[in-house]
């Protein structure tokens, strides 16, 4: 379904916030929507706009001329919490986004971002605190995300090894979705059942 | 002593139970007891299933509602913003295709999801229950392994029954002694997210055990567990027992018969062996405990209701402070003041975590003969129609009404405010829902999270006021129900 997730490089966008929730990331009045496309505008929408729909002044680290185009976002610990709407991964992505480096993602957020070509990153609070000073003193310092090999290559040849499920990465790196894999296992699914009694039946009462 | 033998905790028990195929590295094929699906975050989950041209595995385990974008004024009148209304009228066509039971806008079982299924009886001990929502953690009163999942998940488990996953750590939440008059589940929860923060519970899933659970109610016990994952975690759970048993006992869905006397039996052994280990444990004093309120932007940011605002410059340099630096800065606090008497202009009582028939029964107790002080808007908005008829045959829509208060119809409202029950900017609540995030009950909107008891005390006064010096506090503890 996706592409496969290759390397790539960029330039980083700082958000220097912990426990960004998904509220902020795409606030719930964008969730009327019955399709995935189009959340791009939602991505931080009342952090980056005016009631009356201008930009704030001074522009929200997205809305910063020089940000356009970058794929690296850079964010404190827990991005990600509260709900779990995976309309917070469909704009980070629709905006650009392709990878979150931070000291750790929401176990929901993180499960939904891995399925859309978004890579959350864990790296250690010091080497977090060590890439926001590098990005402060250098805003165009360009990393190179290698999932294949799991590492961040930082200027001056230094190289950062992060951890991935590795059943994640494989589904990243061939680019298919748990779904197709879900259903290869049909078999099992059936043999399972046949051991099993339902539940419950929901259709009584209705 | 071999691996089946060791002693077990609830939550292997349960998963050990619903694993269906496990190949090396990958995570765990896990199968679904029950899918409750409401109008947001599935719609592109069945227009996944279109594009393969997959049915759903199982309809028969699956149950929708629309809750979170429905308004909550009276039914006869059409759902105004047209995004919404498609939203609905989009669930409704999925139902139908797929032939998923619908308990929609206008049935007598419509409510909020994490509401109706404990009523219908449909939540069940042992179960393995999954949502795309985050608040699906409160089906874990019942000792079900309940949590919340994306709209790529519920993709899957409409289409398989079954989802990717991996074993999550335990996390051992010991609460014993006795609670206070005044004080409440929301008040454990809320201690609890204080001490751990927002992210404490991260890849745990959290057992509450101790002898403050076990004297709780099955209502106050899914208000705890509802907030499971503002501590991180996916799922929070307790051990089913003989409250479980009588609140399920009876239940639309719930076994009957020799089936329900052989589903007792299998509840029994769910509870974890002694011996046990958990990855984590905190403790609790309930005896200890004051009425808790948030004063800043996430339900971690809580305090006893007699202190003070937190002054930053106390915490270490860090993101810490700044994280309460900006919190004060949206919420408009100054460090060092009392929350005691903070500016009110909102408050609502409602929501999956407090919008029960024994929240209503405690908040209209609290409220009777009073009246909502002059300027502040009160809503009440019951968790689910049968939650509202409920309060009806009790006559606590009175109560509410000659108070002041506004008595609305059954959904998510105020506390995600899609349905236009919404905050102005500025606007102060203390409000009996699970977030307090930036903008969460409408854009600019200030929310402190609290208990249904503080919510009314604070109603009444016009400020944040402390219930425990509500008349007649000790005679209201008895109040609630099973």
């Amino acid at each position: 379904m996706a592409e496969p997730y290759s390397s790539f490089s960029s330039r980083v966008i700082p958000l220097p916030a912990e426990n960004v929730d998904t509220d902020q990331i795409v606030p719930a009045r964008f969730l009327k929507v019955t399709d995935k496309a189009g959340l791009g505008d939602a991505l931080f929408r009342d952090w980056r706009f005016e009631a009356d729909g201008s930009l704030k002044n001074p522009a929200f680290v997205l809305d910063k001329p020089e940000m356009a185009g970058r794929q690296i976002l850079l964010a404190g610990d827990n991005f990600g919490c509260g709900s779990s709407r995976e309309h917070a991964p469909w704009a980070l992505v629709a905006w650009g986004v392709r990878a979150v480096i931070t000291t750790s993602c929401a176990d929901i957020f993180r499960g939904n971002a891995l399925k859309n070509g978004l890579l959350p990153i864990n790296v250690s609070p010091e080497r977090l605190t060590q890439l926001f000073e590098m990005s402060a003193a250098d805003p165009d310092i360009e990393l190179t995300i290698d999932l294949e090999s799991q590492v961040v290559h930082l200027p001056g040849d230094e190289d950062l090894p992060f951890d991935v499920d590795p059943f994640a990465k494989l589904m990243l790196l061939r680019g298919t979705d748990e779904l197709g894999y879900l259903l290869g296992k049909a078999d099992a699914i059936d043999a399972w059942e046949a051991a099993r009694p339902a539940r419950v039946d929901t259709r009584i009462g209705t | 002593m071999d691996a089946a033998a060791a002693p077990r905790t609830l939550v292997d028990k349960i998963w050990d139970d619903h694993v269906v195929a496990q190949a090396k590295d990958a995570p765990s094929v896990l199968a679904v007891d029950l899918h409750l699906v409401h109008e947001v975050t599935s719609p592109q989950a069945f227009t996944g299933l279109r594009r393969r041209g997959l049915p759903v595995r199982h309809p028969e385990r699956t149950v929708a509602t629309a809750d979170h974008s429905v308004p909550t004024t009276p039914r006869n009148l059409p759902i105004l913003d047209a995004m919404a209304a498609a939203q609905v009228d989009q669930l409704t066509a999925n139902c139908a295709e797929f032939g998923i039971p619908l308990h929609g806008l206008g049935s007598p079982s419509q409510g909020i999801v994490h509401v109706i299924g404990p009523q219908l009886g449909l939540t069940q001990p042992g179960m393995t229950i999954v949502c795309g929502d985050s608040h699906t953690s409160t089906h874990g009163a019942f000792g079900a392994l309940a949590f919340g999942i994306g709209t790529s998940e519920v993709e899957m488990v409409l289409a398989t029954q079954c989802l990717l996953q991996r074993r999550p750590k335990t996390y051992e939440v010991r609460v014993d002694g006795r609670l206070a008059p005044g004080v409440s589940a929301k008040d454990v929860i809320l201690n609890l997210l204080s001490r751990i923060g927002v992210a404490g519970g991260t890849g745990h899933v959290f057992e509450y055990r101790g002898s403050a659970i076990e004297a709780l109610s099955m209502e106050q016990r899914m208000t705890i567990c509802n907030m499971s994952i503002e501590g991180g975690a996916r799922a929070g759970l307790i051990a089913p027992d003989e409250t479980t048993f009588s609140y399920l006992a009876g239940r639309t869905h719930a076994p009957t018969g020799a089936a329900w006397d052989a589903a007792v039996e299998r509840w029994r052994t769910l509870p974890t062996d002694d011996g046990a280990t958990f990855d984590k444990t905190i403790s609790i004093d309930a005896t200890a405990l004051e009425p808790m309120i948030t004063y800043g932007t996430n339900p971690g940011m809580g305090l006893p209701i007699s202190a003070n605002v937190p002054d930053p410059e106390a915490t270490a340099d860090g993101p810490g402070r700044r994280a309460i630096e900006q919190a004060l800065g949206y919420m408009d606090l100054r460090p060092g003041e009392p929350i005691l008497g903070q500016k009110v202009d909102v408050v609502f009582v409602g929501s999956c975590t407090n919008g029960r028939i024994s929240d209503l029964r405690l908040a209209a107790a609290a409220l009777d003969g009073r009246k909502v002080a002059a300027g502040v808007r009160m809503l009440v908005v019951p968790g689910s129609d049968e939650v509202k008829r409920e309060a009806e045959r009790e006559g606590l829509d009175a109560i509410f009404r000659a108070a002041g208060a506004d008595w609305r119809e059954a959904g998510c409202s105020m506390c995600i405010a899609m349905n236009g029950d919404q905050l102005t900017p500025g606007q102060y609540a203390v409000s009996t829902s699970n977030r307090n995030f930036e903008g969460r009950q409408g854009k600019g909107g200030r929310t402190f999270l609290a208990s249904p008891l503080t919510a009314v005390a604070s109603a009444i006064a016009g400020v944040i006021a402390d219930p425990r010096r509500l008349p007649g506090i000790e005679a209201l503890g008895a109040v609630g129900g099973r």
